[in-house]
């Protein structure tokens, strides 16, 4: 073979992984616009009159999460399912969105954390690599990571808004979520850049249950932990 | 009353952290048993990596040195022999990446490719340099990939017949990806170049003209590629051109030195210019 006819073939081999690549970049610009639309439903749970409607709001990202998962569909075929990892860049900031936003969703609901294969059923994907379009565990740690920054805001605004016991669950559930990340021996990589954050919100939250509990607002509460 | 709750923070604190232990404690706990899985998942996966960076390495020092000993080639009587040394160090290089194969064998190879990449590069650059020495032209991917395929009898078979598999060996391939491929040889530029300048150094006035021939085929084949290529190419691009120069300035003053110099002072000339190359070149 000679030099030219080598390049020529690679050449073609690069085109075709650049076609690919604008695929996929054309869907999950699409999935980012889904995403971005349901932040902004759930981001009104901050809003004082939004407290009351935590269900509705709930229920309206739901519907969302259809959409994203007819999306998904779109991207799956956009490629060969066994280079997940080659293409894994494009959607890698997306996906740990959607995590985020599927946890947070759930936990609005139940105040309990989202498993991971919880999160790729609302998804509609797989778990397990080799059955398919799978979540990375990292993607999905990263997005629990989001949520719990996004509770730290959602304990100050609870209290704005006058409910006094959720600052009181969110932070026992934020101190079990970070036992639970200090089990992980992370590497020097983008998780655990976004797990150092983590200690910020515990902070933050912890002040928050302190202010509640040296004015006595947190009473009923305090009194049902303590017994 | 007031004195119960002004305590209430410390006690909470001190709550909070017994209930850390009680939950570290407890796999009980559905988070802390989530996250045990995840712990272990994670662990898996960077032992992984951190094995494919270890053998990586290897495969780099191992071809570097098979390159500085091809590099022996100009110098030396019988060519055979180094080419035939340089054989067998490869075929250590490749039961190396034997190993990586067999790392990879259930894997997504993308997934690990950052971990060893460099090193193939580096086996690419080594066995495209062995391959120009022998044919004088441009190894294939194909060539290259044909080359790494793996047989496993030993061990393979116990487990196998366990596993009641119809086949009595097992067959794990490696391929290089293009954009290794490419990457290797945009560094055998450079291998070229010193090897050009190192042949007019022993008095050779052939090669440094088939050199320039082939390197400018490389560098127009790279042109052709241009952008479409990954961000490192456009990089390599810049020191193929470097090393391109090099050569032709060679090869013109081997034409208008030629026709006025002896050959035997040909040398002198050029090895007071290799000491003004060398420093500037930074790729091995």
């Amino acid at each position: 073979m000679s030099v030219t006819e080598m390049f020529t073939y690679i050449q073609g081999f690069l085109s075709a992984d650049q076609d690919v690549r604008e695929d996929i970049r054309k869907v999950v610009q699409i999935l980012e616009q889904t995403a971005r639309e349901m932040l902004t439903v759930l981001q009104s749970v901050h809003q004082p009159s939004g407290f009351k409607e935590i269900p509705s709001k709930c229920a309206k990202a739901r519907e969302l999460f259809c959409t994203v998962r007819t999306q998904i569909a779109d991207l799956k075929t956009k490629f060969p399912v066994e280079q997940y990892y080659r293409f894994h860049e494009h959607w890698r900031f997306v996906l740990q969105r959607l995590a985020f936003l599927a946890a947070f969703v759930v936990y609005l609901e139940s105040e309990s954390l989202v498993t991971r294969e919880e999160v790729a059923q609302i998804l509609g994907i797989e778990v397990v690599r080799e059955k398919g379009f799978h979540l990375d565990v990292e993607d999905y740690l990263a997005g629990v990571l989001i949520m719990a920054s996004e509770l730290s805001r959602l304990a100050v605004n609870s209290v704005t808004a006058g409910d006094y016991n959720r600052p009181l669950r969110i932070s026992n559930f934020i101190n079990e979520l970070d036992s639970g990340f200090r089990l992980l021996n992370l590497k020097n990589d983008p998780l655990r850049k976004r797990y150092d954050g983590l200690k910020y919100d515990v902070k933050k939250i912890e002040e928050v249950v302190y202010d509640l509990s040296i004015r006595g607002l947190a009473k009923e509460s305090e009194s049902g932990a303590d017994k | 009353m007031k004195r119960r709750e002004g305590e209430g923070c410390p006690q909470k604190n001190s709550a909070d952290t017994a209930q850390d232990r009680e939950l570290s404690a407890s796999p009980s706990s559905p988070v802390i048993a989530a996250f045990k899985v995840f712990q272990q998942e994670l662990d898996t996966k960077h032992d992984k990596y951190e094995r494919l960076v270890k053998i990586s390495r290897d495969i780099t020092i191992e071809s570097k040195r098979t390159i500085f000993l091809l590099h022996r080639v100009t110098s030396v009587p019988d060519a055979e022999d180094v080419l035939n040394e340089a054989d067998v160090k490869l075929d250590g290089v490749r039961q190396k990446i034997g190993q990586i194969a067999e790392e990879l064998r259930g894997e997504d190879i993308h997934q690990f490719h950052r971990a060893f990449t460099p090193g193939i590069q580096e086996y690419v650059e080594a066995v495209s340099f062995l391959h120009y020495i022998r044919h004088r032209s441009l190894v294939s991917l194909e060539e290259i990939n044909v080359r790494l395929v793996f047989v496993r009898t030993e061990k393979a078979d116990a487990k196998d017949s366990a596993e009641a598999l119809p086949l009595g060996a097992q067959v794990l391939t490696f391929q290089v990806t293009p954009s290794d491929y490419l990457l290797g040889v945009a560094d055998l530029t450079g291998e070229l170049m010193r090897m050009c300048i190192s042949s007019v150094g022993n008095g050779d006035i052939d090669t440094p003209f088939q050199l320039s021939q082939f390197l400018r085929q490389i560098h127009d084949g790279f042109s052709y590629i241009g952008n479409t290529g990954p961000y490192e190419v456009s990089k390599k691009l810049h020191t193929l051109r470097q090393s391109l120069g090099k050569v032709e300035d060679a090869c013109y003053t081997l034409r208008v030195r030629g026709s006025e110099i002896p050959k035997h002072m040909l040398a002198d000339v050029f090895s007071s210019r290799t000491t003004l190359i060398d420093p500037e070149e930074g790729v091995v």
